[in-house]
């Protein structure tokens, strides 16, 4: 666990704190639609099963003594006056990621340091802005001017950068990781990054500050929290992590860009062939962009902006990665019949929401169609646009004795699970009902095979038999009381070729008389 | 209409050598692929009531491809697929095809296509005859559906002539409509052979097969059989046989006027 971080030169990481990112971002979204907020004090609540809870408070009314977490009904209690505004956590964690990569103008990654917070590795970037002095300015300049309020820290470790934003003094450098402790050792416990209850436990030991809990031994601790393995529940963890004995892996942020072209439409189009037409300046669009980034479009997108604010979208699954533009329109073409163009279509967008690495040499579908016929994956496009997904499969083996889910369908072109092989003296019919269909034993046997039976209202004489095939019932899966099966492999008297079976036996005391079934016909 | 019997034909009859090599193309028979091509277009008609119908389409099919020559050595590392569609009511009367009873390497190739209607079966055979990485195409549709008309047929011919994919068509229930396919069969189940070991037990299959419409060949009826994953023709019976020498006269007489 304990790897020394051995660099030469430690890495230097930014963190940031935007301690009223809703709020701020609430603000925002007021202000972008021209509104004037007011001025009394506003809370943004979040619905729980004990009525609204506050999520965040503006200043105003955290003077009146409104705090997050408080039940709204309390705060009202204290101040009547309070506005209110449902919180959107989800929208502050979009915000927030297009905030991470906005911030990497400042160093070559970020990371989300959810709820509120990012991570910025500025290893060897400072120079560029003059310093770190400089860069932490140039952030705060930044942020300032659009709207948010922060806090920021540079150190070498996540943990520090992180403790010193949250709690350490404005703007704080640390230099070195020798540094480190010096710095930190008068900030509380809770700038370990703990769980509330373990900084209680700590605050109970009588250890408030960092430098405490660094006092007092390792062993004291490990013993305390031997069983916690959690990184936010062990203070010894957080703290090599803070002084850089631990490594801490952090996730990148990573833009990827979806390949998009789209078409605003001078005049709405209203007709069918028009419509073709730009479809098919978005299909070839499509496959420069796709090509430029040398992929092929496996799901495509197609929205329709109509001019009442409509949005229609056409969705296309491809069997295997392509960017032929004749083949997009071809079963894009099938599926615009239901499109009801209203007043009009006013812009167009294709998406390729995923794509996957595509050689060059895939170029012309359509042409050789003409020519030498369609390859595999063309066709099954073509017959998954018209008929569906679900209808185009192919049987794949499947383990179980039982011999309707011994097989099972999967999509065409994926590849066929492993299985074991079958069995040589197993004669299997070539075609299985959908259902066994039940016959009517009209004569059966003392050996216990029909010698007469009506199936579909036709009597059949039973010729030659071959069986019984014993197949037992799943137990581990079906419930107690299911009974075997024995099969028969029978001819009638015209030559028709059956596998019939009975299911239970006389007397094996899982119910009556045993039925028989008709499953399957031989060729 | 009193039968020519093939011995008492005249020598100038065989001294024709266009009704001689109509004649030694008249009689269908297994393997023939090998010299002739794939049947691109055939039409099997069988009760929905036993599995006789596939089994021959399958059966035909198979020995055509097998007498093909096989284009590359690719071909013997990855079979091309087999497209198999089936309209829902020809799925409910006969079954869907059951992967642990298919012959050879087929298991590995099938692809399915369950269709609500028979446009839309028929739409898939034509996709189907169009794609260059398909051996062949089985369709099985139930009944007389008035889709399936005369220029439905024409289309799925000219597909299949234009591509070289053959197409085997199972008529399940159907009665004999008017069709362009280059063979038509009518098929039913046959009590089997014996096999080796098991008196009581069924053996491999065997149908009654009748040939009664095709363009290249003489109608004619056989018993048709697999043994060992092969296809058997046995001998063509007594009907057959004059019909053959009906159509040979006929030939004969068609072209003497041309040439005198």
């Amino acid at each position: 666990m304990s790897v020394e971080v051995t660099e030469a030169r430690p890495r230097r990481i930014l963190s940031l704190w935007l301690p009223a990112l809703a709020m701020d971002r609430w603000h925002l979204t007021i202000a972008e639609r021209g509104g004037v907020p007011a001025a009394g004090p506003l809370v943004l609540i979040a619905d729980t099963a004990h009525g609204p809870r506050i999520e965040a408070v503006d200043r105003p009314a955290a003077a009146a003594g409104a705090r997050k977490g408080m039940m709204l009904a309390d705060a009202r209690a204290l101040c009547p006056e309070i506005a209110t505004a449902p919180a959107d956590p989800a929208g502050d964690l979009a915000f927030l990621e297009q905030l991470a990569l906005w911030a990497q103008r400042w160093g070559p990654w970020s990371a989300l340091d959810a709820p509120e917070g990012l991570l910025v590795d500025v290893t060897a970037v400072a120079h560029l802005f003059g310093g770190e002095e400089a860069l932490l300015a140039d952030v705060h300049a930044a942020f300032a001017q659009r709207g948010l309020a922060l806090r920021a820290a540079i150190a070498p470790t996540a943990g520090a950068a992180w403790a010193l934003a949250h709690y350490g003094p404005e703007r704080a450098i640390v230099e070195g990781r020798a540094g480190i402790m010096r710095v930190l050792a008068e900030l509380p416990v809770a700038a370990l990054r703990l769980d509330q209850d373990v900084v209680t436990v700590l605050r109970r030991l009588g250890l408030k500050r960092i430098g405490d809990i660094a006092g007092i031994g390792r062993d004291a601790i490990q013993r305390r929290f031997r069983n916690r393995k959690l990184r936010t529940a062990n203070p010894l963890i957080r703290l090599d992590q803070l002084l850089g004995r631990v490594s801490e892996p952090l996730l990148p942020v990573i833009q990827e860009a979806v390949p998009l072209v789209q078409r605003r439409l001078l005049e709405p189009i209203r007709h069918r062939q028009l419509l073709d037409r730009v479809v098919a300046d978005l299909a070839r669009d499509m496959a420069r962009e796709l090509e430029a980034q040398g992929q092929g479009a496996r799901r495509l997108e197609l929205g329709l902006w109509r001019v009442d604010g409509e949005v229609v979208v056409r969705r296309l699954e491809l069997a295997a990665a392509t960017r032929d533009p004749a083949h997009m329109l071809r079963l894009f073409a099938a599926r615009l019949d239901d499109v009801d163009a209203g007043f009009g279509i006013e812009m167009l967008r294709l998406r390729a929401s995923w794509a996957e690495p595509l050689a060059l040499d895939q170029n012309d579908i359509e042409a050789r169609a003409e020519s030498h016929g369609t390859s595999l994956a063309g066709c099954i496009d073509r017959l998954i646009v018209r008929l569906g997904a679900k209808a185009v499969s192919r049987p794949v083996p499947y383990a179980s004795h039982l011999p309707e889910r011994a097989q099972r369908w999967q999509p065409p072109l994926e590849p066929e699970p492993t299985s074991q092989g079958l069995l040589e003296f197993h004669s299997r019919p070539r075609k299985l009902l959908d259902k066994p269909e039940k016959i009517a034993v009209l004569y059966a046997t003392p050996d216990g095979y029909p010698q007469r039976f009506r199936w579909r209202g036709e009597v059949h004489d039973v010729a030659r038999v071959e069986g019984p095939e014993r197949i037992a019932p799943e137990w581990w899966r079906e419930r107690g009381a299911a009974r075997l099966r024995d099969y028969y492999r029978i001819e009638d008297g015209q030559g028709r070729r059956y596998w019939i079976y009975r299911q239970g036996l006389i007397g094996d005391g899982r119910g009556g008389v045993p039925d028989w079934y008709l499953q399957g016909l031989y060729a | 209409m009193p039968s020519p019997d093939l011995a008492s034909l005249p020598l100038a009859a065989f001294e024709d050598l266009a009704a001689l090599s109509a004649r030694r193309s008249a009689r269908w028979r297994p393997g023939l692929a090998a010299r002739q091509g794939p049947a691109l277009h055939s039409e099997i008609f069988a009760s929905s009531r036993d599995g006789a119908g596939a089994g021959a389409a399958l059966a035909l099919a198979l020995d055509d491809w097998r007498s093909l020559p096989q284009q590359d050595a690719g071909e013997v590392r990855h079979p091309r697929s087999v497209l198999w569609v089936q309209t829902r009511e020809a799925a409910r009367r006969g079954g869907r095809p059951y992967r642990a009873g298919l012959p050879g390497d087929l298991p590995a190739r099938v692809i399915h296509v369950l269709a609500e209607k028979a446009e839309d079966a028929l739409f898939a055979l034509e996709e189907g005859l169009r794609c260059r990485d398909l051996a062949f195409v089985v369709g099985e549709i139930a009944g007389n559906p008035r889709a399936l008309d005369f220029t439905a047929s024409r289309r799925l011919t000219l597909a299949s002539e234009k591509h070289g994919v053959p197409l085997f068509l199972v008529r399940l229930d159907a009665a004999r409509d008017l069709s362009s396919a280059r063979m038509r069969w009518e098929v039913a189940s046959m009590p089997s052979s014996a096999p080796r070991w098991n008196a009581q037990a069924p053996g491999p299959p065997r149908w009654r097969a009748e040939l009664f419409r095709a363009r290249a060949h003489a109608p004619g009826e056989w018993t048709l059989g697999e043994e060992a994953g092969r296809l058997v023709a046995s001998k063509a019976q007594r009907e057959a046989d004059e019909a053959v020498a009906g159509w040979t006269a006929g030939l004969r007489l068609r072209r003497s006027p041309r040439r005198a």
